[in-house]
């Protein structure tokens, strides 16, 4: 307990952010234990994972960077698909689905990371909005192209087309990419326990570059620029540290999501898409990390926790948009939780005293 | 005291700077806004100790000098030299590097961090870590972190701030601000250090105060100091050399007691705030 107080209190709440999630997959492995899950429950933990993690990589970019990205499905859709190549790839040769899974998750990150250079390249020396541009067109553009491309896999390799499924020449093997349709035949190979690993695994990385001199670098950009530039920091350079992270994790989000289906449509990783995870990080609190990982269970769950009272579904759903709202932004709300949390602890404080 | 004699490049220096490189040098500097000549001919020589002063009227162009210094404008006209390299296509970042470290006339902390942390950014640059080992905490980060930790709470004490650390910088009164920005351009390891309106908002107990630590700092770092300043006491009790600026010209410059009697600087600058 002293060692705990020791601490600094940004390192306090880190650990509480971790101990929350794991204390919640344990939970949730449980409960699926115990059959306590319903099955429709028990199908949304990995998406639910994958947008936990897209919700945290896009705070690293709109609330930490301080620049709106308005394509962060866009990333996820690299990912996706490239991860559903590389896994078809690999059926032949690699029979472990986990070891697949890691692979595909290391190449959809990866390539998101590449594209995200590129697009942070040109964009990111600028000043202004003009990432928001340039993202939200990437995400329209990236999946008009999956719209209209065709790939297969036979013991030759890779084919790819543009026009059709049938001009791809295939002897043997089979469609992965087919046009409007999408990936086709996807393996279900993902899994809770690694959906959880991966979430981890980006927390860490998203809080220890924020807790260290990187992080302290990119939010010196976001707070002031030219106070930033004038203690030597390369504006440029932390803006693309920032963004290419964020972008390499929502491409593994995005293979993560893509093996959790059998086939799936780019035209799930659209606007309104990007627009969700922007939701789940503004309602969660700018910059706040635990809060994108609540505001994400929250909002992704309860439509599937209401589905029983179909009618008042989208009713009640509204009223807790709102009510998470004001409580993350009004300044009176804060104060009154603060309140509530002032007296908590107190309680709790005395509580220990008299147990000693 | 060291007295002013001139060098070969026939500008002047502190006697005890001759022989050695001036830390700034520019010549022929100046800036245009549109039509508007902010700076002109902007010629000024600091020698490797030396604490110079840059007064003038409200509008001068004071500030601009600092931003033309610092590249955060790209100068129209004229040349840099710092520490005798040209400067020419240099921006804000590289400038510091080469080591001129600033202060701003309108506070520019991250207000949403502590203190500490404000200096750590300062020490930023001379941090050895980089995104690998601070993702994966390798043995770097916990040496680097310490050390900052460390260095940081020892520039604080310069300004007996060490106790603040932890306080959100946004929250602090405005004369600990102004010395927290010292400390954070201090931090960068300058070899040059500006300061635009180190005093505002302050007292003259505090003015005094600040006086004896720009002397302390320029004595213990072996740096220069050019620093804005509207308060007389402390310009003429600090400054071996004042340049006087007025409508982005130099009008004069030499010691205190020249400047001080200098009819021109009376008329443009000193006379007119007696008339306010
Ligand atoms: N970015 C800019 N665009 C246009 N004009 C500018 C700009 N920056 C400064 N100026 C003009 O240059 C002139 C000099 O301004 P500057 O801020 O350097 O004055 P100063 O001497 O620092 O004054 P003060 O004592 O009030 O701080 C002013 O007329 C100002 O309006
Ligand atoms: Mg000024």
């Amino acid at each position: 307990m002293k060692k705990w107080k020791a601490l600094s209190p940004q390192t306090r709440s880190d650990f509480i952010t971790y101990g929350i999630v794991i204390a919640a997959f344990i939970v949730l492995r449980l409960l699926s234990a115990f059959g306590m899950l319903s099955n429709s429950l028990t199908g949304l933990l990995v998406p639910l994972c994958a947008y936990i993690i897209m919700a945290v990589s896009l705070n690293l970019t709109v609330g930490v960077l301080g620049e709106l990205s308005l394509g962060h499905a866009g990333f996820m859709s690299v990912g996706a698909f490239s991860g559903v190549i590389a896994c078809a790839g690999m059926e032949s040769f690699i029979p472990n689905p986990i070891i697949r899974l890691l692979i595909a998750v290391v190449i959809g990150g990866v390539l998101a990371g590449i594209t995200g250079f590129l697009i942070g390249i040109p964009v990111l020396r600028l000043r202004g909005d003009y990432l928001a541009i340039v993202t939200l067109a990437f995400g329209e553009i990236i999946k008009n192209i999956i719209n209209c491309l065709y790939i297969g896999i036979d013991g030759a390799g890779l084919h790819i087309s543009l026009v059709s499924s049938a001009e791809l020449g295939l002897n043997s093997g089979r469609v992965v990419i087919n046009g409007p349709v999408g990936a086709v035949g996807v393996q279900k190979i993902s899994t809770f326990t690694f959906s959880f690993v991966l979430v981890m695994i980006t927390l860490i990385v998203v809080l220890n570059i924020m807790r260290s001199r990187t992080g302290r670098a990119i939010m010196a950009v976001r707070d002031n620029r030219i106070a930033a530039e004038s203690v030597g920091i390369s504006i440029t350079k932390y803006k693309m540290i920032a963004f290419i992270t964020s972008a390499v994790l929502a491409g593994a989000a995005g293979v993560l999501f893509a093996m959790n289906y059998t086939s799936l449509s780019s035209s799930k990783f659209d606007f309104n898409q990007s627009i969700l995870i922007l939701v789940f990080v503004v309602l969660g609190g700018l910059g706040n990390i635990r809060g994108s990982i609540i505001a994400t269970v929250i909002l992704y769950l309860l439509p599937e926790i209401l589905r029983p009272i179909q009618d008042y579904r989208m009713l009640i759903y509204s009223i807790v948009l709102i009510i998470v709202m004001l409580t993350t932004n009004s300044e009176k709300a804060k104060l009154y939780i603060g309140k509530i949390k002032a007296r908590l602890t107190k309680k709790n404080a005395k509580g220990g005293e008299q147990g000693e | 005291m060291s007295k002013y004699v001139p060098i070969p490049s026939n500008r002047m220096l502190l006697e005890r700077d001759v022989g050695k490189e001036p830390v700034l040098e520019t010549h022929h500097l100046g800036i245009d806004f549109g039509g508007l000549t902010a700076v002109d001919d902007f010629e000024l020589t600091i020698g490797k100790t030396e604490i110079a002063g840059l007064i003038g009227p409200n509008g001068a162009g004071k500030t601009t000098v600092f931003n033309l210094l610092t590249k955060v404008y790209h100068p129209t006209r004229g040349t840099i030299l710092l520490n005798g390299k040209e400067t020419t296509g240099m921006d804000t970042a590289a400038i510091n590097r080469a080591g001129i470290a600033r202060t701003f006339q309108n506070i520019r902390l991250f207000g949403a961090q502590t203190v500490e942390d404000n200096v750590k950014i300062g020490l930023h640059m001379h941090m050895k870590t980089n995104i690998w080992s601070d993702i994966f905490r390798l043995p770097s980060y916990w040496r680097e972190e310490k050390k900052a930790q460390e260095t940081a709470l020892e520039l604080l004490s310069i300004f007996d701030m060490q106790d603040l650390a932890k306080h959100q910088a946004g929250s602090l009164p405005y004369g600990a601000q102004r010395r927290l920005e010292i400390v954070r351009a201090l931090a960068t390891k300058p070899c040059l250090l500006l300061l635009d309106e180190p005093a505002a908002g302050m007292n003259p107990s505090e003015t005094a105060e600040l006086m004896d630590i720009i002397r302390k700092i320029r004595d213990d770092f072996h740096i220069a100091v050019l620093l804005i300043e509207h308060d007389m006491n402390l310009v003429m009790g600090i400054c071996e050399g004042i340049v006087v600026l007025n409508y982005g010209k130099i009008i004069a410059k030499g010691t205190p007691e020249e400047i001080q009697s200098n009819p021109v600087v009376i008329e443009a600058y000193l006379g007119k705030k007696e008339e306010a």
